[in-house]
């Protein structure tokens, strides 16, 4: 059976002819090399505003200060190591000396006769630092909200940015408290009153 | 596993050195009077080995309080419970001479308890700070009360 088709193969032929004869029309100069990337001036600016360049460096080599005080301790080891792996929020290591670290976990039960301690500490941390309130105890005391010999919160002795809720929390609910920090470091801006 | 000494059997051996210092024996351990809680104690370190004190501890039972030693024989793998009774504001003779653990432990009581201990070397608060006001852990005792 013959097939009838709706074109001859001279149609195509003479369509072949047309495009190549076209593009030999439209290619009368090279393109130029693609070196203009290659200039100083246009390599070596970048438009952005002081703020976003800070808080960008900032946001990922946050460094916190291995402050345990009680039992959350270990949740934030295990944040630490590998199965959770801070690391990959820039985290790399838990700093053994405040002067070293930018953020302060403040991981336990906080005692009136610690406080002096964890104030100086704080004291001692450069600027710019921030304090995360991790577990009841260190958000408010906790189940010993009303002892004699707990502080009732550490908001009493520094000021928090972040507050993790749990008893004690787990290291996923550490790291969306980190995340948050993230945001907040974000927002950071040179100008605003400290 | 230590074995635990008849309180019968330690409190006949103590009458027979020592008489009134003991006071009563019950299945567990035994009672000595608080004077001559010293003199009892170094008499179970020598004469029944009793080398190690694995704690001292205090309880409050409102009208007086009571102090529980156990003590071990590491040596022998034995072991003794002595306890003592005194009143408030009665002091209690120290046996960090006898034994060094004692040290903390004493003034543990002493921050926590308010029992005064006589012999101390260096009877001071060891939890709480200095300027703290009374002893926490008594039955007496409360925040509000001790704020005014």
């Amino acid at each position: 059976m013959e097939i009838k088709m709706p074109y001859s193969s001279s149609d195509l032929d003479r369509a072949e002819g047309l495009e190549i004869e076209a593009l030999i029309k439209a290619s009368q100069e090279p393109y130029p090399d693609p070196i203009a990337w290659m200039e100083e001036v246009r390599r070596n600016i970048l438009v952005t505003t002081v703020d976003s360049v800070l808080n960008w460096c900032r946001h990922y080599s946050v460094w916190p200060l291995n402050l345990g005080l009680a039992c959350c301790a270990f949740e934030m080891i295990a944040t630490a190591v590998s199965r959770f792996d801070i690391s990959r929020f820039g985290m790399e290591l838990l700093r053994a000396s405040p002067r070293q670290a930018d953020l302060m976990i403040v991981a336990g039960t906080l005692t009136w006769k610690m406080a002096p301690a964890l104030k100086r500490v704080y004291d001692q941390m450069p600027e710019p630092k921030w304090v995360l309130a991790m577990g009841a105890c260190a958000i408010s005391g906790g189940p010993f909200y009303d002892s004699y010999s707990v502080v009732p919160g550490v908001n009493r002795i520094i000021p928090v940015d972040v507050y993790v809720p749990g008893c004690p929390p787990r290291p996923e609910a550490l790291l969306h408290g980190i995340i948050m920090l993230h945001q907040k470091i974000d927002k950071d801006s040179l100008l605003k009153k400290r | 596993m230590t074995k635990p000494l008849s309180p019968q059997e330690v409190a006949r051996q103590i009458r027979e050195h020592i008489p009134d210092a003991v006071t009563d024996f019950d299945e567990s351990a035994v009672f000595a009077r608080s004077e001559a809680l010293f003199q009892v104690a170094r008499f179970l370190k020598q004469n029944l080995d009793l080398d190690y004190l694995a704690s001292i501890t205090a309880v409050d039972f409102f009208e007086h309080f009571e102090l529980i030693y156990h003590l071990t024989s590491i040596t022998k793998n034995h072991s003794v419970i002595l306890k003592t009774r005194c009143e408030k504001g009665e002091k209690v003779p120290s046996v960090i001479s006898l034994w060094q653990g004692a040290d903390f432990q004493e003034r543990d009581i002493f921050d926590l308890m308010g029992i005064a201990f006589v012999g101390h070397p260096n009877l001071k608060r060891i939890f709480l700070w200095d300027g703290f006001k009374g002893h926490p852990l008594r039955k007496d005792w409360s925040k509000n009360a001790a704020q005014d």
